[in-house]
């Protein structure tokens, strides 16, 4: 099952090598990861979203919080949270395309970013779900490239990870 | 104050109460070493950044007290591996530091680089490359800090050379504030009463007792709750000398090269106190079949060991000494005679055995019983990697905890010696003997320089199998005794090298020569190598073949 879990690191050298070393020495797969400071610039967050069974979640989870930068972890998907991804797609778009290609840009909320005689670039943000239905429908006209940002997520509500439980 | 960087490096030291350093110099470490010897810290040199780091390793598994190592940068750093990531494995407490180039030469392959912090990033429980003198203090109390508390480890401080000349004013820091770090210490008390509980319920209960019982002070503690619920005690590698090896309720090692008995005993269980230990693969053989029988307490300090190889039914994380103590008070009287005698039955069907005359060779077992007989068991025994460490365990019954020093985590040969080395140091009154392959003991070899050099009176016996042993009894049994690169027919005369290094060489090559030469050892004051040239195809058995359950023994012949 997939998980994301939220992070919150020491600002600190080698702090994103000792995470990413753990989860390949140990065997675990990442999915995504997303990292950036926090409002504390001295305190970083890693969004890693993971595919793992109870067993080996539980192990990642325990094993992150042996290193002594991690501060706190909190599994998002056990509780009601929002997550986003954004996405860059350039399309292969010949000038007759371009109609179609902006309706389907506007239902899905997205952005053209760039434009050439033969190609667009088009930015979106969503889940998973959205990206996947918006990546099929390009794809007819041919996908050059894409690059995502790994998922971000924030808990629903006026809870913080901050200031809610979850380092055991 | 103020102070350069190497000198609070040494002042720090002082101040966490260390006694001894050890080390090898270096182009990137010479601020270090001055400074060190214009102090009064004592300190070794060894011949190998290897040997240091192992001598280091054994002090601080006899004193329980973190050692202190001070290496060069890139050769000197790189050296260090395999020290580190054995101590990593056996949770010893160290503190490592390497000089490295100067600040503004890192990332530029410069001479003698090498990015010694990212190399140990897997292997050490914590590491720092420090940039700035001004964190320096708060660095050291740190690293001391996490490799003495929780489950200790190795901490390595990578120092730049220009950190080590930069001056700054010095206050050493009292209270450690490590956000990330928290380990938790006491025992949950609702899981503790469920523990007692089931103890009181148990009818077949088994106490598997690994490292963390020595490590957490707990020896004393266990004692009691074993005699009290009276309790059987099979021990790890780990944990031999948590629980006296000569006591009625000792059942020995379990695992691949456990006893018969405790082996039995553990799978037949009906509940299994695991107290400090992991269950390790070379302990529980195929894990579907450990234990199958049994409810499981765990009580472990890492959180991270709980759940990672066997479900615990009743996992209680903290430190064992704390635990031990509540559960003690909360544990019921009880006896176990059925299950005792049950246990009495194994261990007359299938004791230990060797055949003491086959052929005219000595008897490697032999060797250690003697050993054994005649310190009394009150030696220390540093042992390195093979079969006959695996007889120093079997044969030679450990009365206290910090008595048996080996590479259990990692397995690594060339430990023994500078082990011993660094036992001797911590341990200047006792016996302390380095129980040794002949294939082992010539890969850290150069370290009897340093035994002689500070007259530690060491005494090494090599059990001289002419193998790499066990390799040789898996090729024997698994490879139909295609005896690949095992043969170590061409080794040195180990009494002239001895002498060539200045210690006593001694020689055994009959049973009847076994014990004089053992006398004669321990009544000469310095270092000496005793050769015994012991019968070169014995095999080390019970033996538990991979891949299966405990239960299911190869258990030699019973002559
Ligand atoms: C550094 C290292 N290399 C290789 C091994 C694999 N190994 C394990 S035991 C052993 C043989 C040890 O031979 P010896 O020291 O003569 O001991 P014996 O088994 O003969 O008693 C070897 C090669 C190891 N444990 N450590
Ligand atoms: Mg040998």
């Amino acid at each position: 099952m997939k998980h994301i879990l939220a992070v919150l690191v020491e600002n600190k050298p080698g702090v994103l090598v000792r995470v990413a070393g753990l989860f390949a020495r140990r065997g675990f797969n990442i999915e995504s990861l997303a990292v950036g400071k926090t409002k504390d610039p001295g305190i970083s967050r890693m969004t890693i979203e993971v595919d793992a069974d109870e067993k080996t979640l539980e192990q990642m989870i325990k094993q992150l919080n042996k290193l002594i930068n991690v501060l706190k972890i909190s599994n998002l998907t056990l509780e009601p949270s929002v997550d986003r991804e954004l996405v860059l797609i350039k399309v292969k778009a010949p000038t007759s395309s371009w109609a179609e290609i902006q309706q389907i840009v506007e239902t899905f909320r997205a952005k053209i970013i760039d434009v050439s005689l033969d190609s667009l670039i088009i930015e979106v943000t969503g889940n998973e779900e959205k990206l996947q239905a918006i990546e099929l429908l390009l794809s007819h006209y041919g996908i050059l490239e894409l690059v995502r940002t790994g998922k971000v997520a924030l808990l629903r509500g006026s809870k913080t990870i901050q200031n809610g439980e979850v380092k055991k | 104050m103020k102070l350069s960087g190497a000198q609070m490096v040494i002042e720090a030291l002082k101040r966490e109460g260390v006694e001894a350093v050890f080390g090898y110099p270096g182009g990137k470490v010479l601020d270090l070493f001055d400074h060190l010897y214009n102090s009064e810290l004592a300190y070794y040199m060894s011949r190998h950044e290897q040997g240091a780091i192992h001598a280091a390793d054994g002090y601080a598994r006899v004193t329980g007290k973190p050692g202190v190592i001070f290496t060069t940068s890139g050769p000197g750093a790189t050296n260090l591996v395999t020290g580190i990531a054995n101590a990593y494995m056996d949770s010893v407490p160290l503190v490592v530091f390497t000089g490295q180039v100067a600040t503004s030469l890192i990332g530029t392959d410069s001479f003698q680089e090498a990015d010694i912090f990212g190399i140990t990033l897997p292997i050490t429980k914590h590491n720092y490359l420090v940039t700035s003198v001004e964190e320096l203090p708060r660095i050291i109390r740190e690293a001391f800090h996490l490799a003495s508390t929780g489950r200790p480890g190795p901490v390595l401080i990578d120092l730049p050379t220009d950190v080590q000349s930069a001056v700054s004013d010095f206050s050493y820091p009292t209270e450690v504030r490590i956000p990330g770090y928290n380990p938790t210490v006491i025992g949950h008390p609702g899981q503790i009463n469920r523990a007692a509980k089931a103890i009181a319920r148990a009818k077949k209960p088994v106490l598997y007792a690994g490292g963390g019982v020595i490590i957490s002070g707990a020896s004393e503690l266990l004692r009691q709750l074993a005699e009290k619920a009276e309790i059987p005690v099979a021990t790890t590698l780990m944990g031999i000398g948590s629980f006296p090896g000569d006591h009625s309720l000792s059942l020995g090692m379990l695992g691949m090269h456990g006893t018969y008995w405790a082996n039995m005993a553990v799978t037949e269980a009906d509940l299994i106190i695991a107290v400090g230990a992991r269950f390790d693969d070379r302990v529980t053989g195929k894990l579907s079949s450990f234990a199958r029988e049994a409810k499981i307490i765990h009580i472990d300090i890492d959180p991270a060991e709980i759940g990672k190889n066997v479900t615990a039914d009743i996992p209680i994380v903290g430190d064992v000494k704390n635990i031990l103590s509540e559960l003690l008070k909360k544990a019921a009287e009880k006896k176990h005679a059925k299950w005792l005698a049950r246990i009495a039955a194994w261990r007359k069907d299938c004791p230990l055995h060797y055949d003491m005359k086959a052929d005219g060779h000595i008897p490697p077992q032999y060797v250690i019983e003697a050993i054994y007989e005649a310190t009394g068991g009150e030696a220390i025994i540093a042992t390195e990697v093979g079969q006959h460490q695996m007889w120093a365990v079997q044969y030679y019954l450990y009365k206290r905890p910090r008595t048996l020093i080996t590479s259990g985590g990692l397995g690594t040969m060339g430990y023994g010696l500078p082990a011993a080395i660094g036992a001797q140091i911590a341990a200047p009154q006792e016996t302390v003997f380095c129980i040794a392959g002949d294939g082992s003991i010539q890969m850290n070899i150069q370290e009897l320089a340093t035994a002689v050099a500070y007259n530690l009176p060491v005494k090494i016996a090599i059990i001289n199998n002419g193998y790499l042993g066990m390799v040789r009894q898996w090729q024997e049994i698994f490879y139909q005794k295609r005896y690949a690169a095992v043969c170590l027919e061409k080794s040195p005369d180990f009494v002239k090298l001895a002498e060539a290094f200045g210690a006593l060489g001694l020689r055994a090559e009959k049973t009847a020569e076994v014990v004089p030469a053992i006398s004669k050892a321990l009544s000469v004051p310095g270092p000496v190598v005793i050769d015994f040239c012991v019968r070169p195809e014995e095999n080390v058995y019970p033996m538990v073949p991979p891949n299966r359950g405990i239960d299911e023994m190869i258990r030699g012949d019973i002559r």
